[in-house]
């Protein structure tokens, strides 16, 4: 089944906008990456495919995303965004095609290998430890990271510097005054906020944000946001960050990939992708009216 | 101090304090303040069962795995002393020997269990240990050269822990083997529960809790879930098969009805419930009040049918034979009224 069926419209290539390559369209649509790029490329998609039945949920998506970027990922819903996303960091197996992680290919390692290369991810429906202190969700996570979850005879409290870690990181997401409180007992936006605290504490080379302000007040978003906005300064990393407010993409994105019904349609700078008539009228409906 | 050898995890309710302190006095002196062999073989088996019902709780209360296999490990234990006694006689060697290879045996049998079985869903994985406890039930039973089949294995322990062994009085109790062979169940009972506390609040035990509450996330944070399942079962058959050697030594006899069979597995589960799964502590409570109502409800309501002689239904329905019911009636009404355990319920204050 061709990914958007016959009456999809196709883009057409419009200033600097690259289009994205189709898998009848030969590698036209997408410029290679340079040699100097590869050096800094951290997460690469090549050919990512996945079909469920008759549906292609990806349809070939190739794409590299390079240190020190942020790549907005957008597109209408059931678009594949967040099935992309479970395809990089192994929740979905693939059908075709290739995830590499600075280099390696990771594509038939488990979600526990993937994130232990330095893959980590948030996710668009919030899950957490519920019954646990959120203090110790985000230990959970340190601990992860510090390769100390076998540790048999000491007892978690002894490990002193995993604690003072995770609670920098909840003052860094203003949840440092819930530290003792269970998850289940936190609203809606601070469990959004724990959920990005806790990818925040893995400290990943990769950080994939699945619309990590959905059903925050306006008061709550900022702190996310703003965290995103710091670790963007950090050039060792690459984020990237599914999201349907296109102010938030506006103001954060270095470069957004639009994906219709599953195939990669549009890869560019923000500016030119958003005045991209083909990608408004195609892609954004009427989202990109507001921007 | 205390709190170091509780593992940082005190029982946060001055009710449980009380209780778990007055289990702990009871079980400390208990060939003093309840001298009797019935009376010092129930301390007896509820120090046993606590080991063995805290070892499940790690499984099912933390780790939050189903497993019908845990009487299957109790029995490698028990098994193992019972052949290293008979085969290599009467000493301490064969009791260190056939504990030892009893806590490998069923440590090595989990881990195949385990790799086999955990990457299946709960439900097969439940499943999967019912049967092989089942197969492992029926081969002890038909194995009787070497088992003894149903009639199981009588044998000898050191002379040391026997009662032929006496060594005076203290406070107009007797001294002899079997005190000594308490102490030793005791001692061993409760460095096996605290070394348990330890586990649940090691950075491991954080990650069993972890898995409990969402394994999918806790996969997605780097953690590898299967080998901590499968770990965590390794642990607990490992203990499990200790417990079995205690009520090996102890009882100086085993057979399929008292290590292997099935009632004792579902004992097993209604003293983590009713004590409260995920506690540690709960194990106490749970054996405590289940092994006493064991042995001491058909006597108890013997003698209330007694005292009620002469009032209509009363004496029938507390007929001494009618014990079995009372003790359902006695389980539906705690998870009735305490779903998350006595100690859930007395942490919470409510």
């Amino acid at each position: 089944m061709s990914p958007g069926g016959a009456n999809s419209p196709r883009p057409r290539p419009q200033g600097g906008v690259r289009l994205a390559a189709r898998p009848d369209a030969g590698a036209a649509g997408h410029d290679p990456p340079t040699e100097a790029a590869l050096t800094t490329t951290l997460l690469a998609t090549d050919g990512l495919t996945v079909r469920f039945g008759g549906h292609v949920a990806v349809d070939a998506v190739t794409c590299a995303f390079r240190a020190g970027e942020l790549t907005a990922i957008v597109g209408p819903n059931g678009a594949g965004k967040t099935t992309y996303f479970n395809l990089i960091s192994g929740q979905i197996a693939a059908s075709a095609g290739r995830v590499s992680l600075m280099g390696e290919d990771i594509t038939r390692l488990s979600v526990a290998e993937r994130c232990r290369r330095g893959l980590g991810r948030a996710f668009q429906l919030t899950n957490l430890f519920p019954d646990l202190t959120v203090l110790e969700n985000v230990r959970l996570v340190i601990q992860a990271r510090e390769r100390k979850g076998f540790g048999l005879l000491s007892t978690a409290a002894s490990h002193s510097g995993i604690t003072t870690a995770a609670e920098a990181v909840l003052d860094r997401v203003r949840l440092a005054d819930r530290a003792g409180s269970k998850v289940s007992e936190l609203s809606h936006g601070n469990q959004r906020k724990l959920e990005v605290a806790m990818l925040i504490a893995l400290d990943p080379r990769v950080y994939m944000f699945d619309e990590p302000t959905a059903g925050m007040s306006v008061d709550e978003a900022p702190v996310v946001l703003d965290l995103i906005a710091e670790l963007k300064h950090d050039s060792d990393r690459t984020i990237l960050l599914v999201e349907h407010k296109m102010d938030v993409i506006r103001t954060l994105a270095d470069r957004i990939i639009v994906l219709h019904n599953g195939a990669l349609a549009a890869d560019g700078p923000p500016a030119e992708v958003m005045a991209s008539d083909v990608v408004q009228e195609a892609y954004m409906g009427k989202a990109l009216e507001d921007v | 101090m205390l709190t170091a050898i509780l593992s940082g995890d005190t029982p946060r309710s001055r009710i449980l304090t009380v209780l778990l302190l007055a289990v702990l006095v009871c079980l400390a002196a208990a060939p003093f303040l309840f001298p009797g062999v019935r009376a010092l073989e129930t301390a007896a088996t509820i120090c046993i069962f606590i080991v063995l019902v805290a070892s499940y709780d790690l499984l099912l209360g933390y780790t939050g795995i189903v497993s019908f296999a845990h009487t299957m490990f109790f029995g490698l234990g028990a098994y193992g002393v019972a052949l290293a006694s008979t085969h290599l006689g009467r000493s301490w060697g064969a009791l260190l020997v056939g504990t030892a290879s009893g806590a490998v045996a069923a440590a090595v049998l989990a881990l195949l269990i385990g790799l086999f079985s955990l990457r299946v869903r709960a439900i097969f994985f439940a499943m999967i240990t019912l049967a092989v406890a089942s197969a492992v039930a029926v081969l002890v039973s038909q194995l009787f050269e070497i088992t003894g089949g149903e009639d199981g294995l009588t044998y000898q322990i050191p002379r040391a822990l026997t009662p032929a062994f006496r060594f005076g009085e203290l406070f107009g109790v007797n001294l002899n083997g079997r005190i000594i062979n308490y102490y030793l169940v005791f001692a061993a009972s409760l460095v096996l529960f605290l070394l348990l506390l330890r586990i649940v609040n090691s950075p491991f035990g954080r990650v069993l809790q972890a898995i409990r509450e969402n394994d999918f996330r806790a996969e997605a944070i780097g953690y590898r879930v299967v080998w901590y399942r499968t770990a965590a079962t390794c642990l607990s058959a490992a203990v499990a098969a200790l417990a079995g050697s205690l009520y090996a030594i102890w009882l100086r006899y085993v057979g399929p009805d008292t290590t292997l069979s099935f009632e004792i597995m579902l004992d097993i589960l209604l003293m983590v419930v009713i004590g409260g799964m995920g506690t540690m502590y709960g194990a106490v409570l749970g054996a405590v009040i289940f092994v006493l109502a064991q042995n001491y409800l058909q006597s108890l309501m013997g003698v209330a049918a007694g005292a009620a002689e002469g009032l209509p239904v009363l004496p029938l329905l507390l007929d001494p034979n009618r014990w079995l019911m009372w003790l359902g009636i006695l389980f539906i009404l705690s998870v009735y009224f305490f779903p998350t355990g006595i100690v859930g319920r007395l942490r919470s204050g409510r």
